[in-house]
């Protein structure tokens, strides 16, 4: 400790726990915890430190607060009691309450003030009751009980044996104790190699101390050493280190002395989808991979060890080796059995798999989602083109618009028909051995198996894909037989939930349905497929409930344009006239009627509308035909002619879905309404004036409501 | 490895034996029923629960029917063998005293990465679950380290520390062999060669196999399973924890056979397994009553 801090009467504290290994997984958020424990501690006695740094490795949570006061401030708390002359009561309870008499009671402007010195405490004090408290109060996702003292179910829990503390103000321990666990300066280094105790003489030297016994305290350092160290492996190697961060914080919680190492498996294994390899090598091993110079997966990766081996670390990359091999091969093994029995035999296998109890096996699912994907395409909701390119296709002849040119209706056929080769396809993977292994391949695999036993393309890539979006920001199918399969699955799933009465509550969603919800309306918006919302559902087969699932889907849809900036209120406003259940020209409008309704015009005429409608509210009776009196003024006049022509136009531009139309209509209202506002009274004397003028407010009122109910717009 | 010969698989299991006993465990011996891990063992189930202490190591055969491979796959087995030490109370150097034991084997830790990785156990047919992690050397999973929280629902006070090394796995380590049936079963003399694990056990691996996968008498395993449910419950009946906890033994290997024989439907699979974690939490809870302990 160095003198300067102990002039200014400022000191530093370190506070270590150490257990036995903190899974990787918490220690992260572990870091937060401690911070927010210690800092909440340290205000609720009047203290705060300059600066608080926390740590964190497999063996201990520590901290070093820096810039602490010796002792808190002496407050002295003054207390208002009753007026002189207050009855005798009222005196003697407040009395009791500060626990003092009369005579040292203090008189100010008539009133008894009862004034309480608090000395200040010891700083070391504070934090001795505070250690205790603070590992008490840890918020462990999981924790245990351990030992002799596990004797009683009271017994301090812990994400793993705490094993010491070191509580260290200045350079002086802090004593406490916590289930027999006393306090000291005395800390372990490495497990291996470092043997003995390492002695912390302030928190200065904390973070040294233990780089010297092979300990790197700072979480971040470690990260750094293995983001760089497996980057160099591989580049030593002429590879290049497929990155992944989550693998660098993974590796840093498991280790206190990292060093990354390159490894090599058998090239015979590439033969299996490298997904499959990527997986295995991270996930249960927790191995980087490398691509080679063209960009495939190379037969190399690296692990990283806790130790710096003194053969080097051959040792421990034989032996890590021989394990990926025998992961490998097993994968290998699933691979090839895999590929020996057809999709659709699979398939078979899937009436013994549970969707839900109440909606059946998976099977039942998939003849449901198979069912729905032919009517996709067959309703022409999903077609064999993108929109734009139907959107140019010639005018149909004079016999009749519903009969599709015969190059087109063959075009359906055909997807129609790989779409629900691919529905019934499908969900075939999880029965296979692969996907029993990694769950998390299911869609991937299937893809790979398809493609294998000679399906189309088509087939193959929806079977791959049907699952996409999974949530927001993951890329949205565009290809048509994957985007009927995909929305069949995501609305098959939310028609049946909501029809059996099990929609998501509160924070409660075990069905993913928020996130079916999501996936649904972006390949709708995204592909801006064309259907009343109500005819996909009625298809669906499900029954009940549609009310409350188009609400949800609407919810779901302000949800999801939040992030597109599109206004919630401009959502309801069109949503809420009824009758507009196409999502995709929803959402036409309400862009329309926001670009329009952010516009100084467009504001000036909401102002008007509010008004009108406040005017309505007021009156009663208002007829919307009351004929015109014979004295018309000009501004009458003009409102009459403007909506004329406005009402009919919007009317039309919302009909031929020209919606920028439909605003322009609404737009020529602006200056007529503001003129009559500005030179005519409504609530007129003369009662026929008065009926004519609310009957043309009721008329403007109902042209705007072609385009948008504007009431629920905010501002 | 190091500069000691590598140990043969008896080898390892009498150096285990040597390492515990000295650590004051009494060695005990399989207990002789077929069952799926050394946790079945009473030593180690019926004997996490209560207060008294208790420091045992064993060996215990363990019968997985649906990992047999026909003694085809290098890395699998339908049955194994478990070395199985259980500490209570849970002792402050576990982990050292673990540590120790690799040592004992040969592992040096300077030149083999040992970590502690998180792995939480549960089991579903006992009703128990603890904390702790999967030990790994140079990546292998060797050891199940867990501290006991519950068995057959109750909490265990003190917790046991149990330590589960799979000896298969350790052995192909220690002798650095790819296939478990080239490990050296004992030791080579001058005159005969060592013999090996397929040498010993292969045969069995692949009639076991057939045996599990094709052959085995459904109808007479449903028609068992039923017995031996039954015949727990009378034990139960009659407060006699130690037998009623053999036949919910019985009925968990009969239902590993039955899932073998690929005639458990993924739907009562769940209820089966129901089945048999109430065998084995009465069971418990008669013992606890036996000994006079409250949960």
């Amino acid at each position: 400790m160095d003198g300067k801090e102990r002039m200014d009467g400022m000191t530093d504290f370190l506070l270590e726990l150490r257990s036995e290994e903190i899974p990787a997984r918490m220690q992260v958020k572990a870091k937060e915890d401690f911070a927010r424990l210690f800092n909440d501690a340290l205000a609720k006695a009047g203290l705060a430190a300059a600066s608080v740094e926390t740590f964190a490795t497999p063996r201990r949570l520590a901290l070093i607060a820096t810039g602490l006061p010796l002792a808190t401030d002496a407050v002295s708390e003054e207390t208002k009691g009753p007026k002189v002359g207050a009855p005798p009561q009222a005196m003697e309870g407040f009395l009791r309450k500060a626990g003092l008499t009369q005579d040292q009671l203090i008189e100010r402007d008539g009133v008894y003030f009862a004034v309480v010195e608090k000395a200040g405490r010891q700083t070391a004090d504070v934090l001795a009751e505070a250690i205790p408290a603070i590992i008490r109060a840890f918020p462990w996702p999981k924790s245990q009980r351990w030992g002799a003292g596990s004797a009683s179910t009271e017994s301090l829990r812990w994400v793993r044996p705490l094993q010491g503390i070191v509580a260290i103000l200045g350079d002086d321990v802090v004593p406490c104790e916590i289930e027999g666990i006393i306090s000291g300066a005395a800390t372990m280094g490495h497990r291996f190699h470092h043997s003995g105790p390492v002695t912390i003489g302030n928190a200065g030297d904390y973070v040294e101390k233990l780089r010297n016994a092979h300990v790197l305290v700072h979480f971040s350092e470690r990260c750094a050493l293995i983001r760089d160290g497996a980057k160099a492996a591989a580049a030593a190697a002429g590879l290049t280190l497929v990155a992944d961060e989550g693998l660098v914080v993974e590796n840093a919680g498991l280790t206190e002395w990292p060093v990354p190492m390159l490894g090599r498996f058998d090239p015979a294994f590439l033969e299996v989808p490298q997904e499959v390899i990527q997986l295995t090598a991270r996930v249960n091993q927790k191995y980087f991979v490398c691509h080679d110079s063209a960009g495939k997966l190379a037969n190399a990766f690296v692990c990283t060890a806790n130790i710096a081996a003194h053969d080097g670390g051959a040792a421990i990359v034989a032996g890590n080796e021989k394990v990926l091999a025998a992961r490998l091969s097993d994968a290998k093994f699933f691979w090839e059995q895999d590929l020996k029995v057809a999709l659709d035999d699979q398939a078979t296998k899937l009436a013994q798999i549970t969707f839900h109890e109440k909606l059946g096996s998976v099977a039942d699912k998939v003849e449901r989602v198979a069912k729905l994907t032919r009517w996709l395409v067959e309703e022409g909701i999903v077609g064999p083109c993108s929109p734009a390119q139907a959107g140019a296709q010639p005018a149909n002849n004079d016999s009749s618009d519903k009969v599709l040119d015969p190059g087109l209706r063959r075009g359906t056929q055909e997807l129609a028909d790989q779409a629900e080769r691919a529905a019934r396809l499908c969900k075939a993977d999880l029965v296979t051995g692969m996907v029993g292994e990694f769950p998390e391949l299911q869609g991937l695999m299937g893809g790979y198996y398809a493609r294998a036993q000679g399906e189309a393309d088509a087939v193959a890539d929806a079977v791959r894909d049907h699952y996409k979006p999974v949530g927001q920001g993951d890329d949205v199918p565009t290809a048509p037989v994957t985007v009927a399969v995909s929305l069949a699955d995501k609305l098959d799933t939310l028609a049946q939930f909501f029809a059996a009465g099990m929609p998501p509550t509160g924070s409660k969603d075990p069905f993913a349905l928020r996130r079916a919800a999501i996936g649904f309306l972006s390949l709708l918006l995204q592909n801006g497929l064309r259907c009343s919302l109500k005819d996909m559902l009625l298809a669906t087969g499900a029954r009940n409930s549609f009310d409350s699932l188009e609400e949800f889907l609407v919810d779901r849809l302000k949800v999801q344009q939040r992030e597109a900036g599109v206004r919630h209120d401009l959502i309801d406003a069109v949503f809420s006239l009824g009758g507009e259940d196409d999502l995709v020209r929803l959402l036409a409008r309400v862009n329309a009627l926001q670009a329009y309704i952010t516009t100084a015009e467009g504001a000036n005429l909401l102002a008007a509308y509010k008004r009108a409608a406040n005017i309505l509210k007021a009156a009663d009776g208002v007829d919307a035909a009351t004929p015109a009196p014979a004295d018309l003024v000009a501004e009458e006049r003009a409102l009459l002619t403007a909506l004329d022509t406005a009402a009919p136009n919007a009317a039309a531009a919302v009909d031929a879905e020209d919606f920028e139309g439909a605003m322009a209509a609404l737009a020529s209202l602006r200056a007529p309404i503001d003129a009559f506002f500005d030179g005519v009274m409504v609530n007129d004397e003369d009662p026929a004036k008065r009926a004519f003028r609310l009957g043309l407010l009721a008329r403007f009122r109902d042209a705007v409501h072609r385009v948008a109910d504007f009431a629920k717009i905010e501002g | 490895m190091s500069d000691i010969a590598p140990l043969s698989f008896q080898d390892l299991i009498l150096t285990l034996h040597d390492y515990w006993g000295k650590q004051c465990c009494a060695i005990l011996q399989p207990y002789d029923m077929e069952m799926g891990a050394g946790t079945f063992h009473t030593a180690t189930t019926l004997r996490a629960l209560g207060p008294d202490p208790w420091n045992a190591a064993f060996v215990q055969p363990s019968r997985r029917p649906t990992d047999g491979r026909y003694g085809e796959n290098p890395n699998r087995l339908g049955a194994y063998y478990q070395y199985q030490v259980i500490l209570k109370p849970s002792p402050p150097d576990l982990q050292e005293l673990y540590l120790g034991s690799l040592k004992a084997i040969g592992i040096d830790p300077l030149l083999h990465d040992i970590r502690f990785v998180e792995d939480d156990w549960e089991s579903p047919t006992l009703g128990a679950w603890g904390l702790g992690w999967e030990v790994w050397c140079d990546g292998m999973e060797v050891t199940q380290f867990t501290y006991f929280q519950q068995m057959g629902g109750f909490d265990c006070k003190p917790v046991s520390g149990e330590l589960t090394y799979g000896l298969e796995r350790l052995a192909m380590y220690i002798q650095n062999k790819d296939s478990i049936f080239d490990l050296a079963y004992n030791n080579a003399t001058a005159d005969r060669p060592a013999i090996t694990y397929g040498d010993v056990f292969r045969e069995n691996e692949r009639q076991m196999s057939t045996y599990h996968f094709e052959v085995a008498d459904t109808d007479m395993l449903f028609d068992a399973f039923k017995k031996a449910t039954a015949e727990c419950e009378n034990c139960l009946a009659r407060s006699l924890p130690i037998p009623a906890y053999e036949q919910a033994i019985k009925a968990s290997h009969i239902f590993n056979i039955l899932q073998a024989r690929g005639v458990i439907s993924v739907q009562e699979r769940a209820s089966y397994m129901g089945r048999v974690r109430d065998l084995a939490k009465g069971s418990c809870q008669a013992w606890m009553e036996k000994n006079g302990w409250t949960a």
